[in-house]
């Protein structure tokens, strides 16, 4: 059997016919004798995958959102082709024809910007191919980034993109990513223009949501229900029934567009007491545009302001959000803030800090002439002016 | 003499923390939150699915789980389990130390398929720490290939029919599972290896005692029979009984099959004859027609007197086939005209089937999804009668005989469980393992001969009745362990039978009687009454002060009326007069109170007497 990842390199791991995988030590073994050896195993062979259906396409991006068990050898095949797909998840070829596509195999802690634009592109092939909406399984570490990303780059959607994650394991009977799958579908079928994120509402298997994409987060290490939108509530809550919408919402367009360059000479920096000048002076330096999540209502140390206000005057953006997440920031109440103002620091309202990093590498690559005035803009839901009592 | 085999399947909760959290491990009343769940059966690459999960997932049902105040989100299946308990790794090696095993090198957990629900993942964590035991008994040696460390499952609470619901208390508490080799050929020895085992496991001192802590599994099989797993046999002595109805059920089942044999039996197909039943005076039948039911029929041909004359009783087994999806009961040609059917009705079913002599039929009423699914289960079972005895799991009745619970689940569906660690039982771990090793039973009985003065059958009995323990920490602190030994092998159980509650004297309560009996706050002869009193509810403290108190005022008047009946005496000896009055009291009192109460109350008392004068 292969070795279990943290094994100890003196043992060797056998399978019982019971069943069980035991250790045993090298040096204990006193002799061995191949019986037989058995034949590689092929995937599943014929497979109805919906041909004639809607069809929608699925982009894998490393996450695995389906997979299969070879319980002889204890293997976990993940479900990447659209056979595979239908295979694992026969429900979904019940509601669309299923179109397969793999994008990248990254851990999506592992996801880099520069495949942003890239997947947007596919994107948009995708949709010119004749798909009507296109689901992303993904990893769910850095899910909320590259909705974000997808989100700015794709300027008219002529239907859903989905991006949706498994936060137990798909080769498990209890995880999310079946429920999770078959409700990304169901909003991939419908009329939204958006890029979204659909993932699990409550620790029960009942409802999910429709977080819109710049303002999903992850707000929980292991929870089925660890995506939050913040500073906005949900657009949409599924269940299988059907989607529910709840407000106001982008319909889909006539036609895709692509508006995808990217600068990635950025960085997100959370500020902590303490922070040194040389740690923010370095950072600038080698940057040409910094996102600060500063504390409360946008504030940093009142040492680091000569370092923004001659990081600006140099040239480099300085952006802030606040670390609290929720809520706005608001330069004008405090001194700190008004000099961070006076300094050159545009605040950028209720928009998250990752998602701010994400607009900014966006907004510098695609709108270099006019990065200050876009970021303050609302292109994707990513600001609002107004937060109710009742989110 | 039928050849018969069994083998013993032992699970045993540890004293310990959970598995993979630091969760207490008890049962728990205190419900914090609920959440539903759907589990959903993993496809394997071939398509294949485990028959015993297909079963499950046919009922298509939700899961309610309740979550209490010692459960975390590892039993919600919202964390990744934490790395393995080591303590209860220790217990469980301490075990297999116990039973002559020998440990794996290096124990890596697997996931076991299980989605009846019972775990919110959807599989067991179980790993196989140790292999090749053996145990010994006056009928010989038992191979004990298997022992394995796992996950305790959450505890039915409600079957709602649609949703049934869980509490996770239990889920993830330590068990320790030691297997038998299918060695066993007698229900008493069977006895003795389950009692053997289970003295072990509590000579660790570090497993869970009380109801459910223990459960106890027997497979059985007849020469020519099948492998039959009696799930839940835990009475020890409903062990000998469960085995011999068990082998008495496969014979009379391999007899039916000859017979069937004989006569080219077969199993008809169902129709709905819901017609011939229109004006039935059957309650059953006309219930369920109101319900929108239908009335299925089906021909056994040549299964005339096997469903239920003298020792055959096959159409029990039908019933409870039909009885696992849902219904009450099944109806069957042996039995019938019964129950409100008619004769002329029967004459009719037997008419349409197309019956001879020889053969008979089954009639169920149900709602028509259930109905049909109920009769294919039970014809199927019929089918398999002519073949011989089925491998089922089963559950056993307070009377030793048992019930279909499920088919026999296929072979383990298995994978590693990547989210743990592997861990490696180095040589220290299982040098410290053998160091500490508690005594065998006969060790244990010369222990307690020897060091308590008790003799031999008492130790042995105390033994066999798990008490050991209980005495062994209640007679080592307390100048009484004759009184002790007579308590829990006499005593108690007169009480039970005497209808008290002796749950009430728990071993704090004796602890406490007895410390207090050493104080000298009673004699020993009292020990009786405070406990009895104990059983019928008051506590120790009460128990104990009304024994006092009654002997207290007695033995108060007593000595007032001793001092003023030999007033002029007393008054003539003045402090002098203590030990006649002593004298006086004691031939009374002996025995009843200590000595020392006594003299200092005579002496309290005569100092009152002289001062009023």
């Amino acid at each position: 059997m292969p070795r279990p990842h943290l094994s100890d390199p003196g043992i060797v791991t056998i399978k019982l016919r019971s069943g069980y995988n035991v250790g045993i030590a090298l040096d204990d073994i006193e002799e061995m004798e191949v019986l037989e050896r058995p034949e590689e195993r092929r995937g599943p062979g014929r497979v109805d995958t919906g041909t004639g259906k809607t069809p929608i396409s699925f982009l894998s991006t490393g996450g695995t959102i389906a997979s299969y068990v070879d319980y002889t050898t204890g293997a976990v095949h993940p479900a990447l082709t659209a056979e595979e797909l239908a295979f694992a998840v026969p429900e979904v070829s019940d509601e669309c024809e299923v179109r397969a596509r793999v994008f990248s195999s990254v851990l999506s802690e592992d996801m880099e910007p520069r495949m942003w634009p890239r997947l947007a592109e596919c994107v948009a092939e995708e949709f010119k191919g004749g798909s009507v909406g296109v689901v992303i399984p993904h990893g769910t570490d850095t899910m909320g980034y590259t909705s974000a990303a997808l989100s700015f780059m794709l300027r008219r959607l002529p239907g859903p993109v989905v991006l949706v994650g498994a936060q137990r394991s798909s080769d498990r009977p209890s995880s999310d990513a079946y429920m999770n799958l078959r409700h990304a579908v169901k909003v991939a079928k419908s009329d939204l223009g958006e890029v979204v994120v659909v993932m699990h509402a409550t620790v029960s298997d009942t409802v999910s949501h429709v977080h819109r994409g710049t303002r999903v987060r992850k707000m929980h290490t292991s929870r089925r229900d660890a995506f939050r939108s913040i500073n906005a509530t949900p657009l949409g809550e599924v269940s299988d029934e059907g989607v529910r919408w709840f407000g106001e919402r982008k319909k889909r367009d006539v036609e895709v567009e692509v508006v995808n360059g990217i600068n990635d000479r950025a960085a997100l920096l959370h500020f902590y007491p303490g922070m040194p000048e040389w740690l923010l002076e370095d950072v600038v330096n080698r940057c040409d545009g910094v996102v600060l999540a500063g504390t409360g209502l946008g504030h940093i140390s009142s040492r680091l302001i000569p370092v923004v206000k001659r990081a600006v005057r140099d040239g480099t953006h300085i952006f802030i959000t606040s670390q609290c997440l929720y809520g706005t920031t608001n330069l004008n109440v405090y001194s700190t803030g008004r000099r961070l103002l006076e300094a050159g620091a545009v605040p950028l309202g209720d928009m998250l800090p990752e998602t701010a990093y994400v607009k900014l590498m966006w907004a510098m690559g695609s709108h270099p002439e006019r990065v200050v005035e876009v970021m303050r803009s609302n292109i994707a839901g990513e600001i609002s002016e107004r937060r109710l009592i009742t989110w | 003499m039928v050849r018969a085999r069994a083998g013993l399947e032992i699970h045993q909760q540890l004293d310990t923390h959970k598995l993979f959290c630091p969760c207490e491990s008890r049962l728990s009343d205190e419900v914090v939150a609920e959440f539903t769940r759907v589990l959903r059966p993993t496809q394997s690459e071939m398509g294949e699915v485990d028959k015993a999960a297909l079963e499950e997932s046919v009922k298509k049902r939700r899961f309610l789980y309740q979550a209490t105040d010692n459960s975390c989100l590892v039993e919600a299946d919202e964390e990744p389990p934490h790395e393995l308990n080591r303590d209860a790794l220790m217990i469980a090696l301490k075990v297999a130390a116990l039973l002559n095993a020998r440990p794996v090198d290096e124990v890596q957990f697997m996931r076991k398929i299980v989605i009846d629900g019972s775990n919110t993942t959807g599989f067991q964590r179980t790993a196989l720490i140790a292999v090749n035991g053996c145990i010994e008994t006056s009928f010989g040696k038992v191979d004990i290939p298997t022992i394995c460390l796992e996950e305790e499952a959450a505890r039915k609470v409600e079957d709602r029919g649609d949703v049934v619901v869980y509490r996770l208390d239990r889920l993830g508490i330590p068990l320790v599972e030691i297997a038998t080799s299918p060695d066993i050929h007698s229900g008493e020895e069977l006895r003795e290896v389950a009692e053997r085992i289970g003295y072990l496991l509590r000579a660790t001192k570090r497993v869970r005692r009380g109801q459910g802590t223990i459960r106890q599994d027997v497979n059985i099989s007849i020469e020519g029979g099948a492998r039959v797993e009696i799930k839940g046999a835990s009475k020890l002595p409903l062990l000998p009984r469960i085995f011999q109805e068990e082998v008495n059920r496969q014979v009379a089942l391999l007899e039916i099959r000859d017979l069937l044999r004989e006569r080219n039996a077969t199993v008809g197909e169902a129709m709905d004859v819901t017609d011939i039943f229109q004006n039935t005076a059957s309650r059953v039948i006309k219930t369920a027609l109101k319900s929108g039911g239908v009335v299925l029929a089906a021909p056994l041909r040549g299964f005339r007197g096997v469903l239920k004359s003298g020792k055959y009783r096959l159409g029990r087994e039908l019933a409870e086939r039909a009885k696992a999806v849902g219904l009450k009961g099944i109806f069957h040609g042996d039995e019938m005209p019964a129950y409100g059917v008619s004769e002329e009705e029967v004459e009719h079913l037997r008419e349409k089937l197309g019956l001879g002599p020889d053969d008979s039929f089954v009639l169920l009423a149900a709602p028509p999804e259930r109905a049909w699914t109920a009769m294919e289960r039970v014809l199927e079972r019929a089918r398999v009668a002519v073949e011989g005895v089925p491998e089922e799991t089963r559950g056993p009745r307070e009377d030793g005989t048992t019930f279909y619970m499920r088919p026999l689940p296929g072979g383990a569906r298995m994978y590693p469980e990547t989210d743990v660690p592997p861990v490696k039982i180095t040589r220290e771990m299982w040098e410290e393992v053998l160091r500490d090793l508690p005594p065998l039973p006969e060790e244990m009985a010369a222990h307690l001969v020897e060091r308590y003065g008790i003799s031999e059958q008492q130790a042995w009995q105390l033994i066999r009745d798990g008490t050991e323990d209980v005495f062994e920490d209640i007679a080592s602190r307390t100048a009484y362990p004759g009184v002790v030994a007579r308590v829990l092998l006499n005593l108690l159980p007169e009480m039970e039978r005497d209808g008290l509650d002796v749950g009430r004297v728990t071993p704090e309560v004796l602890m406490e009687v007895f410390s207090r009996l050493d104080k000298g706050e009673f004699a020993k002869e009292g020990v009786e009454e405070i406990l009895r009193a104990v059983a019928s509810g008051k506590s120790p403290e009460e128990a104990i002060s009304a024994l006092r108190g009654g002997g207290e005022e007695e033995l108060r008047d007593f000595i007032r009326r001793a001092l003023e009946e030999r007033r002029d005496f007393v008054v003539e000896r003045g402090e002098r007069a203590f030990s006649a009055i002593m004298g006086v009291v004691m031939k009374e009192f002996r025995g009843r109170v200590d000595g020392k109460v006594i003299s200092e109350m005579v002496r309290d008392e005569l100092r009152k007497f002289l001062e009023e004068g």
